[in-house]
């Protein structure tokens, strides 16, 4: 008797998670119908974000400009961090000495666990005026949000990275150095292709992170509806957007809204599914 | 010598990249302390928000949080149970193993847009409710993972031993197999918990913020995260330092509890 309620239970807590998401994405969908019905496809490609100030039922509302800012921060993101975080994670696997592994695994795990929105902080007061000294700009803008970003997801990415690295059998990286190979040719020539399908997964993973990050980037973006001209131009992106004016917004704006997070959910939806089913497939113990 | 030469270079840029990572971490740790420590003052825990302090803001973001975990982990811990020891390792068992894993990397602010809609709209007001509901949507897919990557740790033989004593399965579940992965199940709790208690994105139109003491959940309620929010925007000194001073309660707490955790799991290995 017991013992059946408490399989139950289990079996319960298990869909849960499953109609969490089917959940999230109905209400999106239900909720956008207004938008979707006015704009349909069209929203991408529209840069017009304006309420009729007497109906609220009325106005043009285009995400272009919100898109935009996403994919150029979260491109500026991944242009910096790849290179650190394989960097890191062949300094943890192939070139840090033993008692070096452990104290820069964990400052870098305490990388990731800093909240977002002390990164936010941090960058709006110390980071974005250095930026606006060195490269011109505002402080706030396209590449400051992009850097920040980077740093944010380096240390996610580097983990799964290592992790994949350190699964390389010795045997091979030993055959290789007995033919005279040198550590970059072996990291190259046998470690790379080795843990390619980790090391693809853990950018793939990063990048949606990236694209979701919402509090770091208001801090940063500028939050501001144009489309930036040049890389340090203020701008705002889908998550800021919502952050901001999410809550004041009515009518045909708020739908506009729902598709704009329906468009974010279903893009890293899309993205960390081909990342944990294609690349990073765990065998199940 | 060509190759030695990129062999050298290669090897440098990789360790460079580690120095970096390891300078921001301490640039922004020496940012908050030297901001945080110099605007904190007693009265920093003793005031709410409306006279300058963070008292209602902390007891806000921590009964959120608090409430979050006592639905969240029971939740995750039986799903993860189920995962490993009743599925089978049916199909069912690892789409809802992979659609857990995606749901841990969900836009959070997608997960507050989602609650609004459910839990705030329809009644007309933000709420505390709200927000613990965000935040036990994010937590239940960290839970999952945790519990059923620690039940696989368990070696087969523990069950045997217990079917052989005549133990019913649900018996040697919590009386055997959870009991040997206490530690695990307890580390990713604490993580999990450490990872909630900074978030911002799902609480800022859930439970909203709240200047004054309140344990109402029904009315906004106070943010220590949604308060930083707003109180770095404003052009006011002492606005900003009060957001300085919680920006270090904060960040300490989150990585003492994550020192803790790891910790905990080093010494009984």
């Amino acid at each position: 008797m017991g013992g059946k309620l408490f399989k139950n239970f289990s079996f319960f807590s298990a869909t849960l998670s499953f109609f969490i998401l089917i959940g999230i994405f109905s209400i999106l969908f239900t909720y956008a119908q207004d938008s979707i019905r006015e704009f349909g496809f069209d929203f991408l490609g529209s840069e017009d974000w304006e309420a009729d100030e007497d109906d609220e039922e009325i106005g043009i509302f285009g995400g272009y400009i919100p898109v935009i800012g996403t994919m150029l921060s979260t491109l500026i993101a991944m242009v910096i961090a790849t290179p650190l975080a394989m960097g890191i994670a062949i300094f943890l696997t192939e070139i840090a000495h033993k008692s070096l592994i452990k104290p820069v695994s964990i400052a870098i795990e305490l990388l990731a666990a800093i909240p977002s929105i002390i990164y936010g902080m941090w960058g709006l007061f110390y980071f974005a005026p250095i930026v606006q000294s060195t490269v011109g700009g505002q402080g706030v803008g396209l590449l400051t949000a992009g850097i920040v970003l980077a740093i944010m997801i380096i240390p996610f990415m580097a983990a799964i990275t290592r992790d994949a690295m350190n699964t390389v059998p010795d045997v091979l990286k030993e055959s290789a150095y007995a033919m005279g190979a040198t550590k970059f040719e072996v990291i190259k020539d046998v470690i790379m292709p080795y843990s390619k399908g980790g090391i693809i997964g853990s950018i793939i993973l990063a990048l949606g992170r990236a694209l979701g990050e919402t509090m770091a980037v208001a801090f940063l973006i500028g939050s501001v509806m144009a489309i930036p001209s040049q890389i340090t131009d203020p701008t705002t992106s889908i998550p800021v957007l919502l952050a901001n004016n999410f809550a004041e917004a009515q009518g045909l704006e708020m739908s506009s809204m729902y598709y704009l997070a329906l468009i974010l959910f279903v893009v890293s939806f899309a993205l960390i599914s081909v990342a944990k089913f294609y690349f990073l497939r765990q065998k199940v113990k | 010598m060509n190759r030695l030469l990129l062999n050298k270079i290669i090897l440098v840029l990789s360790t460079l990249s580690a120095v970096v990572g390891i300078s921001f971490l301490f640039w922004i740790l020496a940012t908050l302390t030297y901001k945080g420590v110099s605007s904190l003052h007693i009265t920093t825990f003793t005031n709410d928000l409306v006279e300058g302090g963070i008292r209602n803001l902390l007891v806000g973001q921590f009964t959120m949080a608090i409430v979050a975990s006592i639905i969240a982990v029971p939740i995750g811990m039986f799903a993860g149970i189920w995962l490993r020891e009743y599925s089978n390792n049916s199909k069912l068992a690892s789409v809802i193993r992979n659609l857990s894993d995606v749901m841990m990397s969900a836009p959070s602010i997608v997960i507050g847009v989602f609650v609004y809609a459910l839990f705030v709209a329809p009644f007309g007001s933000y709420n505390g409710f709200a927000g613990i509901i965000a935040l036990t949507i994010m937590m239940i897919p960290i839970i999952i993972s945790t519990t059923d990557n620690m039940l696989s740790l368990v070696p087969k033989e523990l069950r045997e031993a217990g079917i052989a004593l005549g133990g019913s399965k649900h018996k040697i579940i919590m009386q055997i197999v959870v009991k040997a992965a206490k530690v695990g199940i307890t580390t990713g709790v604490l993580l999990s918990f450490a990872r909630i208690i900074g978030e911002t994105a799902p609480l800022l139109f859930t439970s909203a913020n709240n200047q004054f003491f309140t344990m109402d959940l029904t009315g906004q309620f106070p943010s220590l995260t949604v308060s930083i929010y707003n109180l770095a925007t404003y052009p006011d000194e002492a606005s900003r330092e009060l957001a300085w001073a919680a920006s270090f309660v904060l960040t300490a707490f989150v990585l003492i509890i994550n020192l803790t955790g790891r910790y905990m799991t080093r010494n009984k290995k």
